[in-house]
């Protein structure tokens, strides 16, 4: 089976090592070291303008770091050919779009792209991968519905089988769960928490990344501000340091995930 | 009609087995269809016109032409075939395959419905170019209509590409350097027409302006046909990565596909060719704006099937357009340019209505 390709011992994976970026003169990001387990979900929290969607453009190759570096196993990104980088990482958005009358299958079939060649049909392990990747994600039965006919959550779900369907190690999501109300956010982050790839996931809410994250890393103005495991990142002193909102987390399931309630008011100073 | 497996057995059969086998896997067979019926349309329009010529007669032509003895025909109606028809009804399958195939890898290049092989502004530069041979003079008499409308082509191309790369070198922005870049040829256009043609100028040039196949020769075909055979083999090993385009630069990015070289190695590909068919022919309207959307409402967005596609459907409407362009008002010709939007806009009206329902 695809799932759950475990890293040979040795390979460090991606890696962001000290990565600074500015954008149109502000910093954006400030010497961002960050590490993913391999095969755990790390979830990339902080406020708007944190720096998380840019961090993870620069993961994802799609933009160079000014100062710093990336790896992959060690090797910079800078020197990777594209094609290979993208069969090894795949990227889900906020909320892909197309004017395209794709199919669901069509657009699953765009992560076989760094697989194919100019001029030949898709193999047999293309269409394979197709097929797993829709299985995994429940799309099978929708195949051949077209794109402008699905719902926003449906649409995540096609952008993850893409994303599946490049037999990534390492998945980038970018706040996948933006435009989705409550169950279909559930459905989705259940999906990627079970898919066991080595996954980085910025998010905003603070609970979906206490119930499906194993590790939290928060960023405030560009740098990390936390990180760790859940229950020692999220606490209400970071809430109020990051966010500078008052809240109660408390850890009312047995597994000890935290859970936190705002407490409405902002924080005072400090 | 050509084989087993007709769109509705694919279907089922895909339901019960779970494939995800496209009902619409079969580009070289709607190729091949598309060439042969090519291949008639041609032998069709060169029969039509005011000389009473037959399909065997071209035949005899071309067969002599090409060293097989004589023809048989008077030397007036040889002339009226190799001289005239053939390459006329050669040029308008030329060109239209090639600005069909210029309408589609632009519109998915720059996720724009309204894109066409003239968004990069490069008609409006021809007629610039055009204009300043005919009606000013420059060059000399050294340079012809043709290759002053093919420089215009270029200069008006060059601006887009760096007004675009200066505005941030995003499709949108590419898009609107064409538009700028449109607007101020054609206003240059009618300055120069306004201020120094005569009336009989400005009739040839309108004539020019609106696309017309009358002067075509075989050099015109020579040209215009080498740099489509060689823009559709770029095109061709690019069908893959202009699906990736469907979700954007950066999408696109993340599967691996070079976006900044890829989009300027189509851009320029599509401009030279729609450089080299403007200067043959002018600017010839609707083939390349709407023949894409009718050809994706009929065999989806992909464009390993597009593409094949495209240029047979372009050429054939185009042999057609033109015959009709030159018999509807005999002896008078009409600019094929506007009988391609006469034709063109209601069967365009009625492919979007009768997809409508499968939107």
């Amino acid at each position: 089976m695809t799932d759950a390709p475990s890293p040979a011992p040795g390979r460090t994976g991606l890696r962001a090592e000290r990565v600074s970026r500015t954008a149109g003169g502000a910093l954006v990001l400030d010497g961002v070291t960050l590490a993913p387990r391999p095969g755990a979900l790390t979830g990339l929290l902080g406020p708007n303008g944190s720096g998380k969607s840019t961090l993870l453009r620069l993961l994802a190759g799609v933009l160079a770091p000014e100062t710093g570096v990336v790896t992959l196993d060690g090797d910079p990104l800078r020197g990777l050919p594209r094609r290979e980088l993208a069969r090894r990482v795949a990227v889900v958005g906020q909320h892909a779009d197309t004017q395209v009358g794709l199919t669901v299958a069509d657009a699953v079939r765009l992560g076989r792209l760094p697989y194919r060649r100019a001029w030949s049909p898709p193999t047999a392990a293309d269409e394979e991968a197709v097929r797993s990747a829709l299985a995994r994600t429940g799309l099978s039965g929708l195949a051949h519905r077209t794109w402008h006919t699905l719902s926003g959550g449906e649409r995540q779900r096609v952008q993850l089988a893409r994303a599946l369907a490049q037999e990534p190690r390492e998945l980038l999501l970018d706040e996948p769960t933006n435009h989705l109300d409550v169950r279909h956010q559930l459905d989705l982050l259940a999906l990627v928490s079970g898919l066991r790839l080595t996954c980085v996931m910025a998010l905003h809410d603070l609970n979906l990344a206490a119930l499906y994250c194993d590790h939290l890393v928060v960023l405030r103005e560009g740098r990390v501000a936390a990180a760790g495991p859940v229950a020692e990142v999220l606490t209400e002193r970071l809430v109020a340091d990051v966010y500078g909102v008052r809240a109660a987390v408390t850890h009312p399931a047995p597994d000890g995930r935290p859970h936190v309630r705002y407490l409405g008011a902002p924080a005072g100073r400090g | 009609m050509t084989g087993p497996g007709p769109a509705t057995a694919g279907r089922s059969g895909r339901e019960k087995d779970g494939s995800v086998r496209s009902p619409r896997s079969r580009p070289l067979v709607a190729g091949v269809a598309g060439v042969l019926l090519l291949g008639v349309s041609v032998a069709l329009a060169v029969t039509l016109g005011p000389a009473d010529i037959r399909v065997a007669d071209t035949w005899s032509v071309v067969v002599s032409r090409l060293g097989g003895g004589p023809s048989g025909l008077s030397p007036i109606r040889d002339g009226i075939v190799w001289e005239l028809r053939l390459p006329r009804t050669l040029l308008a399958a030329v060109c239209g395959a090639g600005l069909a195939v210029c309408g589609v890898v632009m519109q998915s290049l720059l996720r724009n419905p309204l894109a066409d092989p003239f968004v990069l502004g490069v008609s409006s530069g021809a007629s610039t170019g055009a204009v300043a041979v005919v009606v000013l003079g420059v060059g000399g008499g050294a340079v012809s209509v043709a290759g002053g409308a093919f420089l215009g082509a270029l200069a008006s191309f060059a601006l887009v590409l760096l007004l675009s790369h200066t505005l941030g070198g995003t499709t949108d922005r590419v898009v609107l350097a064409g538009v700028a870049a449109m607007q101020l040829f054609s206003a240059l256009t009618s300055f120069v027409v306004m201020t120094a043609a005569d009336a009989e100028t400005t009739r040839g040039v309108l004539f020019w302006l609106l696309g017309s196949l009358t002067g075509a020769d075989w050099t015109d075909v020579g040209v215009c046909g080498a740099v489509l055979v060689a823009a559709l083999l770029v095109c061709g090993g690019h069908a893959r990565t202009l699906d990736a385009f469907a979700f954007g630069e950066e999408t696109a990015a993340t599967l691996g596909v070079p976006v900044a070289r890829t989009r300027l190695a189509l851009l320029t590909v599509t401009a030279l060719l729609t450089a080299v068919l403007v200067a043959a022919a002018g600017a010839i309207g609707f083939v390349g704006l709407v023949l894409p959307h009718a050809l994706r409402a009929l065999a989806g967005p992909g464009h390993a099937r597009l593409l094949p596609l495209a240029a047979p459907a372009g050429a054939v409407f185009l042999v057609w357009a033109d015959t009709l362009a030159r018999t509807v008002l005999d002896p008078q010709e009409v600019p094929v340019g506007v009988v391609t939007s006469l034709v063109g806009v209601p069967a365009f009206v009625l492919v979007l209505h009768r997809t409508r329902s499968a939107r």
